[in-house]
């Protein structure tokens, strides 16, 4: 059986690369590396949903992906 | 597990020193130049968000007195707020605010306007604020332009402090005409995909 993780995920449309949740990730998982939207690196992440609160703009969600 | 704190998180003491200052003298509003320049150049340069990630003092400061001191709701914006139409049409309204204020400015340098004491807050309430002025060296416009740049200071940290209690402690960064600029800016440098 697949194991089940939860990983952070960016609406990279609605995304205003502020940066709160690089400033918030205990793993710095979390960049905007061209100053456009977040990305997230899914090997570092750990699903531990700090970013989804900071969002301000709250376009951070969790999703449960199977590896 | 706790992030060690960089030089730059501690930004904020400026940020507040910036508003305090302008209560004693308003010619130091002219260092509020530095948080529109410095991210422009920035953004211009280096094609990213670095003063936003990481060294705007203000985002600390709402961060600090909406998050650490829990002067927040933390409820999400509305969805009108965080919409492409609205950023743009506040980076507009802002902007022509901004213009006013730069005409304003141009009219006393000239001499065809008088130096008006006060700040305009939101836009509309006009605070008498003669006790900050003692006189400058130069035009009396050096005056009227730090009179209108600490007005649109003061009212973009009235404004940030309401959407920080009413939703999230940096709502803020969601609408700040700076950082819709400045993202604008990174997507036009950024190569097409």
């Amino acid at each position: 059986m697949p194991k089940q993780q939860r990983k952070a995920k960016i609406n990279t449309e609605q995304c205003v690369a502020c940066g709160c949740c690089i400033k918030v990730c205990p793993r710095g998982a979390v960049a905007v590396p061209r100053g456009i939207f977040a990305e997230v690196d899914r090997e570092l992440c750990v699903g531990c949903g700090k970013c989804v609160k900071e969002c301000p703009a709250s376009v951070i969600s969790l999703e449960v992906v199977s590896i | 597990m706790k992030t060690k704190k960089k030089w730059y998180d501690y930004l904020w003491i400026l940020s507040l020193t910036y508003l305090i200052l302008g209560f004693f003298n308003i010619l130091f509003a002219w260092l509020g130049l530095l948080c529109f320049f410095i991210p422009l150049i920035i953004s211009v340069v280096k094609g990213n968000k670095a003063y936003c990630n990481k060294y705007c003092g203000r985002g600390q400061l709402f961060s600090l007195i909406g998050g650490r001191f829990g002067l927040s709701r933390r409820k999400d914006v509305p969805a009108w707020m965080r919409s492409k139409y609205f950023r743009y049409g506040f980076l507009v309204f802002f902007f022509a605010m901004f213009f006013v204020m730069l005409w304003n400015t141009w009219l006393v340098f000239s001499g065809a306007g008088e130096l008006k004491e006060a700040v305009t807050l939101l836009w509309t309430f006009r605070l008498p604020w003669h006790w900050a002025y003692h006189g400058t060296l130069f035009s009396p416009g050096v005056a009227q332009f730090a009179f209108g740049f600490y007005s649109v200071m003061l009212t973009s940290t009235v404004l940030g402090l309401v959407t920080m209690v009413l939703f999230k402690p940096r709502s803020w960064c969601v609408y700040c005409p700076m950082g819709t600029m400045t993202q604008l800016i990174c997507k036009a440098k950024a190569p097409r995909p």
